[in-house]
């Protein structure tokens, strides 16, 4: 059926993309970058207002579900790309990249991204990945006058058109081998049989692709330099909405159609977690830039993600999901503290900078503690609950070897996450930074709010995602 | 009155305390005088409530009492559930005692940064009642590593010259430990289906994952008891902690560990416990003789403080690990009295630290000719901790003694060996301290014990001499708790042993 009542969010953002795009071409280049991103944001929000309100259900003939599973996964994304772009705008207008294309570029990328977390379909999702990378191409390499951002938005153009053109082999090899694209029938035809060895290797091309593009070891060598490269605002978006997308993708392909082969892909998931999480923690031992450490933190956060990827079972997805809900929030928090780190209208990137920031900027200092505290997996936060659970859902499955090395590299992780505490409060200040904007210090208020308070209400975001995963396993 | 929920407001009254002096802002010097006041009374006040839980605690049995459960995550049949026994209760107590004292020591020495120490010290003492009163082993989990926050702060920044290695050694330490304990958590909640404590503790896990079980939770235990050989970051820890972070740390932290040997290991895996038995007692009398040793050659007061630490809870993993009635309850008897003793001690290296800002042994000497009253105060404790009858610390060394004795008589040979030595190295500390010629030029103008720290000793005094004449107030109260909690353990090694027999016949 093609019921595009479904589909109602998605086609609210597109049309929305258009005509902001229309007003940005005749209003003017340079005068209407705030006004179109603050209605990018206002769009944004009546998409997840669409998305909540939404009935459900399939369209385009078995090519895209709004399944809670999806939903769940669109919330977060809507969020982290509104927040993103309020992020943007004042850094955009002093740094003299303040181009109306910007918020209409990530609305499309944001599009792509509920696309892709929808599809029933290996076309429809190569669609959306498609939609997705593209935008963001354009995204990293958005300051065409400096060396830096052009560098990282073509090196990840390069990389990232290879990493497609694996998973689109990976897809051709499992039609050729099953004759379907479809989910639902791939699964049906899977169901108890055993897989066929082309289709096997078929999705351990998939499986390449998208750890490229969740940036998962040992695809992950493009993450650090895009992410030192690329500005900051934009660093902040590329860290949390895609990534939010591609694990979402992730595990729609491995427990959808591919449910009944979990024997078959475990190990490669189990192989990739290790590999990120000690990556993850070791390589950013010695990094100084901090969104290079942020990059790395990163490639671990999904290591640990795909841990409970690896477990395979509904629980699994379920600590996917929460984990993935509170990396939004820390991790927005934490770009919220890194764009404030500017001194004399300069930004600065060294972890150094924050120097004695405790004296400085006493209540800064003690929220980025927090996140740091948080993001290291320490409870009372809400950063422990994320590893919890995915860490429950690995020992339920047996996984325990994995789990004990996981939470051993999350101590090493816990190395680099101290030393921006000690930075902070042990050392002596350097000159303070500049007066925060507003909005920075909303997000930075209200990311501290959530870490702090999730010991006292998890009910909200568990539950929530539990209702996601058992859709997916109710297929 | 037992209606209300005691204990959640114990645990968490401080943490109210800490959100009013968020709330205090001005000029520093009235800030800091406001934090301190506000951090004394709640502390103080905090006490107070704890001391109901004394009042109406019920030693007839050995049941969880002012038990207080919630929903908290209904989804994963994890719920807020708290309640002390007889085991916990004094722990409890310990923790809200020292609290004030700890506030109380850092009142002049602590003049940068007032409101944040006081905050962190809330915190913590949050975390420390939480943890010991938490009967749902993810609750227990949240406070045994809340915990490291505070404390990482407390060293890092109120530290003293090497503050920062120790901060970082303390925290990676223990939360490597703490992790392998997460995990064999996860296992048992996987195995039992819940993490409830008074639940685990009836479910009987089979021998081989008692075995992996102990494991993973000794490594986390045994970090924080400490126990030899990973006890090196206790004296980093002590020596680069401000003197209440020693104090606490010396106090209570260190208790952590043998209490959750008491709370997880002997109960929930009593098979294991007596497998591994033998290699408890082996490191803790290699701790006992070798850190008492080490203790010997410390140039720095603090360092040698915390080695005798690292030595005394040598004498409570032993005793714990007897099985018996006399072991287990002296061994819980010697964490409450070095609680008291060893935070004593450090405050006493306060005193003189305050004065003088070195703690070096050397740069002392002959101070009883001025301080006469601080020589007195620093005997007193000095031979507490050596384990003079008539002290506190002489009731928990004598029974877990005879516990080991009535379970291994060398173990108990050994031990005893061990004391000697600490009485050796104390005495050699006390007198290079505090006797001979006062020949040092800075130390002829030096003053005695101000009326604060009058009021800081006179409490801990009486609370040693209390524990060391009649012992029986406090051990009545654990009494019944511990006969149950042996008595679990033999029913369990009974049960085993007669299943093994059978399956050999």
């Amino acid at each position: 059926m093609l019921n595009l009542g479904a589909a109602l969010p998605e086609m609210f953002m597109a049309v929305s993309a258009l005509a902001l795009l229309m007003l940005g071409v005749f209003a003017g280049k340079d005068k209407s970058f705030r006004t179109v991103s603050w209605l990018a944001v206002a769009a944004q929000v009546v998409a997840i207002a669409l998305v909540v309100m939404g009935d459900g259900g399939s369209a385009f003939y078995g090519q895209f579900s709004a399944d809670p599973f999806a939903k769940f996964c669109k919330v977060l994304i809507l969020i982290g790309s509104a927040t993103g772009i309020i992020m943007t705008m004042n850094f955009a207008e002093r740094e003299n990249m303040a181009r109306f294309e910007f918020p209409i570029l990530i609305s499309l990328a944001t599009l792509g991204m509920m696309a892709m977390v929808s599809a029933t379909d290996m076309l429809s999702l190569y669609l959306g990945l498609e939609l997705q990378s593209l935008a963001l191409y354009v995204v990293a390499a958005i300051r065409r006058d400096t060396v830096r951002s052009t560098e990282s938005g073509l090196k990840y153009f390069i990389l990232g058109s290879i990493a497609s053109g694996i998973l689109l082999y990976g897809m051709s090899m499992v039609y050729g081998f099953t004759g379907t694209t479809n989910f639902t029938v791939l699964g049906d035809t899977l169901v108890g049989g055993e897989l066929p060895l082309g289709a096997l290797v078929g999705l351990a091309f998939i499986f390449a692709g998208l750890c490229f593009k969740v940036s998962a070891v040992p695809f992950h060598m493009w993450t650090p330099d895009v992410y030192e490269g690329a500005p900051t605002p934009v660093t902040s978006f590329f860290a949390v909405a895609p990534k939010i997308a591609g694990l979402a993708l992730f595990i729609r392909v491995a427990v959808g159609p591919f449910g009944g082969a979990v024997e078959d892909w475990q190990q490669i998931i189990v192989l990739i977690a290790i590999l990120s999480m000690v990556v993850g923690s070791f390589a950013a031992l010695r990094q100084e830039n901090i969104k290079r450490l942020m990059a790395y933190s990163s490639i671990g956060h999904v290591g640990f993600a795909l841990v409970g990827l690896a477990a395979g079972t509904e629980a699994g997805v379920t600590g996917v999901l929460v984990y993935l809900g509170i990396y939004l929030v820390m991790n927005l928090g934490t770009f919220a503290v890194i764009l404030c780190m500017r001194r004399n209208d300069r930004m600065n990137e060294e972890i150094t900078d924050l120097a004695g920031l405790a004296k400085t900027k006493p209540l800064m200092a003690a929220i980025t503690a927090i996140f740091m505290f948080s993001m290291a997996g320490i409870p009372p936060l809400a950063g422990f609950f994320g590893k919890f659970y995915v860490f429950k859902a690995a020992v339920d499955a047996g996984l325990v070897t994995l789990a004990v090395i996981g939470l051993v590299t999350s101590v090493v992780s816990a190395y680099y996450y101290l030393r921006i505490i000690k930075v902070m409060y042990f050392d002596e200040p350097v000159e303070g930074f500049d007066r925060n904007g507003t909005e920075m210090n909303v997000i930075m208020a209200v990311a501290t709010i959530i870490i702090l308070a999730f010991v006292f209400f998890p009910n909200p975001l568990m539950d929530s995602a539990a209702v996601a995963a058992a859709s997916l396993f109710g297929m | 009155m037992s209606d209300w929920p005691i204990l959640s407001i114990v645990t968490f009254l401080p943490l109210v305390g800490a959100a009013l002096l968020l709330l205090i802002n001005g000029e520093e010097a009235t800030v800091a005088r406001n934090s301190r006041w506000v951090a004394l009374w709640t502390s103080g006040f905090t006490f107070l409530v704890s001391l109901m839980l004394w009042v109406n605690f019920d030693a007839t049995t050995a049941d969880f009492q002012f038990v207080e459960q919630a929903d908290w995550m209904p989804g994963l049949n994890i719920s807020y559930h708290m309640g002390v026994d007889g085991i916990s209760v004094l722990f409890v107590l310990l923790a809200t005692f020292l609290t004030p004292i700890c506030i109380l020591s850092a009142w002049e020495a602590i003049q940068k940064r007032v409101k944040e120490y006081m905050i962190a010290f809330l915190v913590l003492e949050t975390m420390m009642v939480g943890m010991f009163s938490a009967l749902d082993g993810l609750l227990f989990y949240l406070f045994f590593e809340g915990v490291l926050i505070p404390m990482f702060i407390i060293i890092g920044v109120w530290g003293g010259q090497r503050r920062v290695y120790a901060a970082f050694k303390l925290f990676l330490y223990t939360l490597l430990g703490s992790v392998l304990m997460l995990v064999a958590l996860l296992a048992m909640y996987f195995e039992a289906g819940t993490t409830d404590i008074p639940t685990l503790m009836e479910y009987g896990f089979d021998y081989n994952m008692q075995l992996w079980l102990w494991l993973a939770f000794f490594a986390s235990f045994a970090v924080k008891v400490p126990m030899w050989p990973v006890h090196t970051w206790l004296p980093d820890a002590h020596v680069e902690a401000p003197t209440a972070g020693s104090v606490i740390l010396a106090g209570v932290l260190l208790k952590m560990g043998g209490y959750g040997f008491l709370r997880f290991s002997l109960p929930m895996m009593p098979l294991a416990s007596e497998t591994f038995a033998p290699l408890v007692f082996t490191l803790s009398i290699v701790a006992i003789i070798y850190t008492s040793l080490v203790a010997l050659a410390q140039q720095d007061m603090k360092k040698l403080i915390a080695y005798s630490s690292v030595a005394h809870m040598g004498i409570v993993t032993i005793g714990a690990f007897t099985f018996n009635q006399h072991g287990i309850e002296g061994s819980i008897f010697q964490m409450l009295s070095h609680g008291v003793v060893s935070g004593a001690l450090f405050l006493c290296v306060g005193v003189v630290y305050d004065r003088i800002h070195t703690r070096e042994i050397d740069a002392y000497g002959g101070l009883v000719h001025r301080m006469p009253s601080y020589a007195l105060i620093f005997m007193f404790f000095t031979m507490a901790s050596v384990g003079l009858p008539g002290t506190g610390g002489f009731v928990g060394e004598i029974l877990a003694l005879l516990g080991a004795f009535e379970a291994n008589t060398w173990v108990a040979f050994f031990a005893a060996t061990g004391l000697i030595l600490g009485a050796a190295y104390a005495l050699y500390l006390y007198r290079r301290i505090i006797f001979g010629a006062l020949t040092k030029e800075n130390l002829k103008t030096i003053l005695d014990l101000s009326p604060r720290e009058w009021i800081i000793f006179a409490p801990l005094v009486i609370i040693v001499l209390w524990m060391g004449v009649y012992p029986v107030s406090f051990l009545d109260i654990m009494h019944v708790s511990v006969e149950n909690l042996v008595n679990q353990v033999e029913t369990a090694q009974a049960a085993a042993a007669h299943a093994a027999q059978l399956a050999a016949n």
